[in-house]
């Protein structure tokens, strides 16, 4: 077990230098130039051009990828064009808030979806079977802003019952976490539905209902704890999911995490806090795969490790 | 409409004898009263408070509020008066600029400013090191070159002559030094606070003006404090003003009108406009002003057909101003021209190119293109220019032209403008210029002149006049104060002779709106002021004071 | 079984999947709804008198509000003044092509790495099976909304990148079946009476992954709708004013709460298509192969 982490954290660490390149790579081609907008429109060709010298800009992609990386293994992930900031500060400041979204929203999803998933299995076949999975359908099927907006108009302007956007107290909080967890929640309740049926089939229940258990302990004790195995293995997965929605819903709430963040650099081309903010991301996305997987190898040993 | 300058009251300024003596005490506020806080919203961070790099509209006005600089304006007008410099004399030949500073001025530090703050300042902000994007305004200093260059550290024509006298010499006549001197990138730094903090300068604060910074929680809050030593004497009125950034407009506007929020500082979202104005008790809260602003498309001079200048008049003469005034909510009044009518140069009987869908048909024929043509129309992508540009490309189609939208990043719009054979028209919205500084020749130079139709220069046409720009280098020569009247007349004439030329297409120019609570007091004016924008922070008070 | 018991795709097993996918209510619905996309798409023009792009004066009031819902249009304007039921019609086309198109690309894309890894094993295998969990590690917006930055965005390049961004589970699942594919010992047999790769791989492993190419296939378009939906609402899909769903949203997102139908509408839409092919591709993953069933 260990060799095979030591080997993945090696993996790892090439793919997030693979990353690292790409990106680069990319924000280099990009044909707007950042120089411009630091420089502002009233600059003249020459404060231009000194700015271009100092930043680096006007050197080649191999030597700036260089310089990056270099500085990179040192800790040091630049500062940004226009706010002048260091990029660790920026993104430092505003992870906690995009990690809570993230908690709030797996909390969501665990809560609504196993939910569900259980009730749907203990009444397999039922009308409420049925419109649980629709539900959990639809749940898939719904692109975050759709839900974001609409939560908004609905709970948030109409009812009352929320404040629209912004940050601060726990009311602020739930609707964006709901926002980012109902998809998950979706494909949850489907999969524990599925597991649950695989696990109450299977032998050892029917030796414990033969036992003359009572239900209720069946299910706490030997059924769940079977079942969720395999979605705890998902969890992990998710955080690649959550990377990319947080971009939308921190748009739609005016939530300050990372993903406004990366979403504002984009637009103005802050090339620091772009590469900041996908290898922030890129890191969560390998360590999560990496947790999902040894969690599996756990919880089934007969998968092999290749 | 408020016009809040006119020519005359300008050239009362500027006819002030060459001795001009500043009296700090009889612009304040008999009602204000003082004390209080006042919470204003933005949406986006702040990005920095170094005024030689500020340079948007979000941290221009908050960096008025803690810094000074020699010249200032008068609140709620265009119109120049001394700042740290108590009196300046101007040589006979306008070359030479003697500033008498003010004595008993403090930084925010308790240390007293003296005219080595100042010669510290105006290097610092011309130093390449600095990247300033402001540096290029002060082209007309004496040394400059040497110090853009980075061959010498300090500009040879600030001398300090005793600790209150900066003697400062042009290399050229500049009819707009004065207003360069009340631009945020002059404003006087101290040289330890930037030694202390350097490169995170920008996070912090310590200038000579009215307010402190007190506290910056990054991505949530600032908070200006009272600068009880501020040398304007009786002011600021308020204790303090809170900044909340990450809050949507919408969400602003709804806490204001839960009295939690003074100022929605990104002003009135366009879904909530026409609410807010058919309500009588709120649309009282909402003060309407004009901007030094202009929206317009260019057309690109170098790539056919609008080398033509017949088909550039065509355009103009397609384009339905008022339905796309219509689009944004009637918050704009039609342009004809490039300046803004409260700018003092602008034209004001000029009829400009009327909308004639018929004649602009018929010219285009005449032109050769009595089939239209197929060209592209470049816009920033964000809500309202990607709709203009739907509304344009409709009135394009009308007379023939087939324009197909390049909806971009607003940094790829400014590159693809830059080049000088990508964009053969681009929608200006959400860069569209607004004035530095009030004054005619702030609308030329970048935008239509010869010096901006570069590689990387916002004169997106790509017009080069050497005429015109003749005339304007003469007209900014012209810095004798009787000679006013014919300065203003001159930029007149070089508009007037860019639109026969027509490399753009002025489409409208916007107003401002800003909406206050009701516990806020002060003249109009100061809640649209023209240079301080939005709100002129040192002169707005609450009154609800306990 | 003997080798020449592989069966190749045949009647008889197509037979059986349309008829026991009709048994299923909710899949027969996802059918149904697609279908009414596509003719409504298809037939967009004759279903309305309005051109999607055509700004009406009256499609807006006199203080340049948009109309709502009712009369003369009857789900309403935007804020152009432009007749929404329209635009939602032809914004089927858009959703449609691009769903199809770059879930195309993203399955042959998928398909060719996860093939190909699979069944050569070896340095191969590997650095191909790494190019993939490079393109995992990938925020996989964050990536799509820089690809579309870079280039000046079309209805083309948007299918592109959305494709590039959507290929690693195809790869992935195809990888993990052709390898165990791969080592049944009726291909070593083949191998040993001299049949090349390219007939072992198309007659013998290909047919075996139809199904799961099939379900991927399905599933994945739900997936690209989503995708373009997003990319069109934060303004880098899609362009104004080629309608689609997403970027009618974008365009009119600011409007949402004095105008909420041109949210919901266009929303309405997306969710249904996007639900359409998750029904029928979860419908078609537990008819064709029921190990799967549920799991992701």
């Amino acid at each position: 077990m260990l060799a095979y982490i030591a080997r993945r954290l090696i993996m790892s660490a090439l793919i997030l230098l693979g990353v690292s390149f790409i990106t680069f790579a990319l924000l280099y081609l990009l044909p707007a130039d950042p120089v411009r907008q630091i420089a502002g429109r009233s600059a003249t060709p020459e404060t231009v051009a000194n700015i271009r010298a100092q930043l680096g800009l006007d050197q080649s992609f191999i030597v700036q990828y260089a310089r990056y990386l270099g500085n990179l293994l040192q800790g040091d992930l630049g500062r940004s064009y226009l706010q002048k900031t260091e990029v660790e500060t920026l993104i430092a400041s505003r992870l906690p808030a995009s990690l809570l979204l993230m908690a709030g929203a797996i909390v969501c999803e665990l809560v609504l979806g196993l939910t569900m998933g259980v009730v749907a299995a203990l009444r397999r076949g039922t009308g409420t079977d049925n419109t649980l999975m629709v539900v959990s359908f639809v749940g898939v099927s719904a692109p975050q802003f759709v839900v974001g907006l609409l939560m908004l108009y609905v709970f948030a302007v109409q009812l009352r019952w929320f404040p629209i956007g912004g940050y601060g107290t726990f009311a602020h909080f739930v609707l964006p976490a709901m926002t980012l967890g109902i998809m998950g929640s979706g494909w949850y309740s489907r999969m524990m539905r599925s597991s649950m049926i695989d696990v109450l089939r299977q032998d050892f229940i029917r030796t414990a209902r033969a036992k003359g258990l009572g239900r209720a302990r069946i299910m706490f004790r030997h059924a769940l704890p079977n079942a969720i195995l395999p979605i705890i293995a998902m969890i992990g997965i998710d955080v690649g999911i959550f990377m990319g929605g947080i971009v939308v819903v921190e748009s739609v709430f005016g939530w300050p995490g990372i993903g406004q963040l990366a979403w504002q650099a984009i637009q103005r081309v802050d090339i620091p806090i772009i590469m900041g903010v996908t290898l922030v991301s890129a890191c969560a996305i390998v360590i999560g795969n990496l947790v999902a997987d040894i969690a599996s190898l756990l919880a089934d040993p007969r998968i092999k490790i290749r | 409409m408020k016009n809040l300058l006119t020519t005359t009251a300008l050239i009362a300024a500027l006819a002030l004898p060459q001795l001009a003596i500043a009296d700090g005490h009889s612009d304040l506020d008999p009602d204000a009263q003082y004390g209080g806080n006042i919470t204003i919203t933005y949406k986006d961070d702040v990005a920095t408070l170094d005024p030689a790099i500020g340079y948007d509209w979000q941290n221009w006005s908050m960096i008025k509020s803690l810094y000074d600089g020699l010249m200032d304006y008068t609140p709620g007008t265009t119109d120049l008066r001394p700042g740290l410099a108590e009196s300046y004399e101007i040589s006979e030949d306008g070359m030479i600029f003697t500033f008498k500073l003010r004595e008993g001025v403090l930084f925010h530090n308790g240390r007293e400013m003296t005219a080595e703050d100042v010669k510290y300042s105006l290097d610092r902000v011309t130093n390449p090191v600095t990247q300033s994007p402001g540096a290029g305004f002060f082209g007309s200093i004496a040394g400059y070159d040497a110090v853009s260059a980075g061959e010498v550290e300090g500009l040879s024509g600030v001398t300090v002559v005793d600790p209150y006298t900066v003697e400062i010499t042009l290399s050229r006549p500049d009819a707009t030094f004065l207003h360069v001197m009340g631009l945020n990138f002059a404003s006087v730094v101290a040289k330890e606070a930037v030694d202390e903090a350097g490169a995170d300068f920008g996070k912090t604060a310590m200038g000579t003006g009215a307010f402190r910074l007190g506290e910056w929680t990054i991505g949530q809050r600032l908070v200006f404090e009272k600068n009880a030593d501020y040398w304007r004497e009786g002011l600021p009125y308020l204790d303090s003003v809170t900044f909340e950034v990450g809050q949507e407009p919408i969400v602003a506007l709804l806490r204001l009108q839960n009295g939690e929020v003074d100022v929605p500082g990104d002003g009135i979202p366009p879904a909530k406009f026409m609410e807010v104005m058919g309500d009588p008790d709120q649309a009282a809260q909402v003060i309407e002003g004009g901007q030094l602003h202009t929206g317009y498309i260019t057309l690109n001079v170098n790539i056919p057909p609008f080398d033509n200048v017949d088909v550039r008049r065509a355009v103009n003469m397609a384009i339905n101003k008022e339905r796309i005034t219509q689009v944004i909510n009637g918050r704009a009044v039609p342009a004809t021209q490039p300046l803004p009518p409260s700018m003092p140069g602008y034209t004001e009987d000029y009829a400009g190119y009327a909308y004639d869908v018929d004649a602009a048909k018929a010219l285009l024929a005449d032109a050769g293109f009595a089939d239209g043509f197929e060209t592209e129309l470049f816009v920033m992508n964000t809500d309202p220019n990607p709709r203009i540009a739907q509304a344009i490309q409709q009135d394009l189609s009308q007379i023939g032209i087939t324009a197909s939208i390049q909806s971009l990043a607003q940094a790829s719009v400014i590159a693809a403008g830059g080049e000088a054979d990508q964009a053969p028209m681009i929608w200006s919205g959400g860069m569209a210029w607004i004035a530095d500084f009030p004054d005619a020749s702030n609308f030329y130079g970048p935008i239509l002149g010869c010096d901006g139709a570069v590689q990387g220069g916002w004169n997106w046409s790509w017009y080069c006049n050497a005429d015109i720009d003749a005339m304007a280098i003469e007209a900014d020569s012209m810095t004798d104060p009787d000679m006013v009247d014919a300065r203003l007349q001159m930029w007149s004439d070089i508009y007037m002779a860019v639109m026969e030329d027509a490399p753009w297409v002025p489409v409208f120019n916007e107003q401002r709106y800003t909406m206050k609570s009701e516990r806020m007091g002060g003249a109009d004016a100061l809640y649209v002021d023209p240079v301080s924008i939005p709100v002129n922070y040192d002169y707005v008070f609450v009154t609800d004071v306990q | 079984m003997t080798v020449a018991d592989v069966p190749p795709l045949a009647a008889p097993v197509e037979e059986g999947v349309w008829v026991r996918l009709r048994r299923r209510k909710l899949a027969m619905f996802g059918l149904i709804l697609i279908a009414a996309t596509l003719l409504g798409a298809i037939f967009a023009p004759y279903l309305t008198q309005f051109n999607p792009d055509e700004q009406m004066f009256d499609g807006l009031s006199i203080t340049g509000a948009p109309m709502e819902p009712g009369g003369e249009f009857i789900l309403g304007t935007d804020l152009l003044g432009r007749d929404l039921l329209t635009r939602i019609l032809y914004g089927a086309r858009t959703s449609l092509i691009i769903g199809l198109v770059a879930n195309g690309v993203a399955l042959l894309i998928g398909t060719f790495v996860g093939v190909t890894a699979g069944y050569f094993g070896g340095i191969l295998g590997g650095v191909l099976m790494r190019l993939t969990d490079l393109m995992m590690a990938f925020p996989a917006l964050l990536l799509a909304i820089c690809l579309a930055a870079i280039f000046q965005p079309s209805l083309w390049i948007v299918a592109m990148v959305i494709a590039t961004v959507n290929w690693v589970q195809t790869a992935r699942v195809l990888y993990a079946e052709t390898a165990s594919l791969s080592q049944r010992e009726f291909i070593a047999a083949e191998r040993t009476l001299g049949a090349g790769h390219t007939r072992i791989l198309f007659r013998h492993i290909l047919p075996h992954l139809v199904p799961t190419i099939i379900v991927w296939g399905t599933l994945g378009i739900s997936t690209t709708v989503l995708l373009e939906a997003t990319l069109s609402y934060l303004g880098v899909g899609v362009q104004p004013p080629t309608p689609s769903w997403g970027n009618i949203i974008f365009e009119n997102q600011t409007y949402f709460q004095a105008a909420p139908w041109l949210v919901f509408f266009p929303g309405l839409a997306i969710v249904a298509l996007a639900l359409a092919f998750n029904l029928v591709g979860d419908a078609l993953r537990d008819i064709l192969d029921p190990t799967q069933r549920g799991r992701t």
